[in-house]
């Protein structure tokens, strides 16, 4: 293989290859936000309430972190196919698709990460809080702003595990060409084909955009301790 | 004439787990200037002070304030990830009081914390931050202030500092209850002294008769710098 291919692709600005990296971008930013909403919620609704089964809850949210994303695939793919119970929506090998199966995949991670956090917050400003006389509603609003770099550090994790995910995305979006193909499905199927430089090319910008977000996740808590404490 | 009441407490008990932290404390703090909760570590200070702001339930017994709008310093205050400024209107909101600049700006003099209001309150010192805990807790506009051990992890100037700032709380009609295992503090800041041991109260007094003529074996072995129990045996 040629390895400068690989860039010659990227620096001549290859569009199918920034087609599947703007697909890529898409499908995972839209599925990091909608998961940040639902874990976040759900995080913080565990770690500051108390019911019966809560450690189970706790126990399922952490294990569901290592959910595999073609398991996850698989049942959406069930869900969401002409005789599932979402087949009327027709929405099987879309973006949409997609972006439901990552949904689903990183919103036990964010959950679970987003009740760590809120719930050692709360030991910390329990006390204080509840001198202060401060309703449940508004602790929650307290320590979700209190930990708000934390929690985009959690959202730029679930971002990464999205970004990187073959499996589910594969399998609801079916990797049809100029539609639901994205950088991983494409690596996937061009590796396969023996067309190594465009792999190679995607593989390099995946690298960076994870290197990217880390660098951003650091960034982000670097000026966090620099300027909120 | 009979001193206004500010908090009542009918045999307060407070047991958890194993442990009896309270045992069926009686007594009546009036209005006036700062009572202080005297004794030795672990005795019950701060369970005392939390069951009165109402930060725990009591297993038994009643606390009952006749007073308004009350606060509480921790021992060991928590900032929150804000700047100071932001700190003292939040605690402000809680108290459901409107945004005062005018209010924020003397509470920010009085506790010469001006040129620190924009910076983050986890980066103070520990001397800053237990003023502008106090701050905070003065910015809710209480009637009663609660006080933990205010000055325990300070050095000598702060101390001074804290000790002023709560004598001119004080003088403004603010009640203040204060907590404090330091004797020379007790001395210099209290009103009247309720003495505790092993969560009893062991002798209840106004300043200079607890330390000029204690009634208690314990509060005299306290004050001879001896180590005390309920029983008045040397543990």
């Amino acid at each position: 293989m040629d390895a400068t291919s690989a860039f010659s692709l990227i620096l001549e600005r290859d569009p199918a290859l920034f087609a599947i990296v703007g697909l890529s971008l898409w499908v995972s930013l839209s599925a990091t936000l909608l998961a940040g909403a639902l874990g976040a919620g759900l995080g913080s609704a565990v770690a500051l309430t108390r019911f019966p089964g809560r450690q189970g809850v706790v126990v399922v949210l952490n294990a569901l972190m290592g959910l595999p994303p073609v398991v996850v695939g698989l049942l959406v793919y069930l869900a969401l196919s002409r005789s599932g119970p979402l087949g009327q929506f027709g929405i099987l090998f879309t973006p949409t698709a997609m972006i439901i199966a990552q949904t689903i995949l990183i919103v036990p991670i964010i959950a679970a990460l987003t009740r760590q956090v809120m719930e050692d917050l709360w030991g910390e400003y329990a006390d204080e809080l509840n001198a202060m006389g401060v309703t449940p509603w508004r602790r929650m609003r307290v320590l979700l702003w209190d930990a708000r770099f934390s929690l985009v550090t959690i959202l730029l994790a679930g971002f990464g595990r999205a970004a990187a995910e073959v499996g589910a995305v594969m399998i609801v979006g079916g990797n049809i060409d100029g539609f639901t193909r994205v950088m991983t499905t494409t690596i996937a199927l061009e590796t396969s084909k023996g067309n190594l430089p465009l792999a190679m090319g995607l593989g390099v910008i995946l690298l960076t955009i994870v290197v990217a977000v880390n660098s951003l996740a650091w960034a982000v808590r670097a000026w966090a301790e620099r300027h909120a404490g | 004439m009979q001193a206004e009441p500010v908090i009542t407490l009918s045999k307060a008990r407070l047991v958890m787990g194993q442990r009896m932290i309270l045992r069926d404390v009686t007594a009546v703090i009036e209005r006036g200037g700062p009572t202080v909760l005297l004794g030795p570590n672990g005795c019950g200070k701060t369970s005392l002070l939390k069951a009165m702001m109402g930060l725990v339930s009591l297993t038994s017994g009643t606390v009952d304030r006749h007073v308004g709008r009350a606060s509480f310093v921790l021992q060991k205050p928590v900032m929150l990830r804000r700047s100071v400024y932001d700190n003292l209107a939040f605690a402000r909101q809680t108290a459901g009081l409107p945004h005062s600049e005018s209010v924020m700006t003397d509470l920010l003099n009085d506790f010469s914390l001006t040129h620190l209001a924009h910076a983050p309150a986890r980066r103070l010192s520990g001397g800053e931050q237990q003023r502008l805990a106090i701050a905070r807790a003065l910015a809710r506009e209480p009637a009663l202030l609660f006080l933990d051990e205010p000055t325990a992890s300070l050095d000598v100037a702060q101390t001074r500092l804290v000790e002023d700032l709560i004598a001119r709380i004080s003088a403004r009609g603010v009640k203040i209850i204060l907590s404090t295992h330091d004797l020379g503090q007790a001395k210099r800041i209290a009103d009247d002294v309720l003495f505790l041991v092993e969560g009893q109260l062991a002798e209840q007094a106004p300043m200079a008769s607890f330390f000029h003529a204690a009634r208690s074996s314990q509060a005299r072995a306290f004050l001879a710098g001896e180590l005390v129990s309920i029983d008045g045996e040397k543990p």
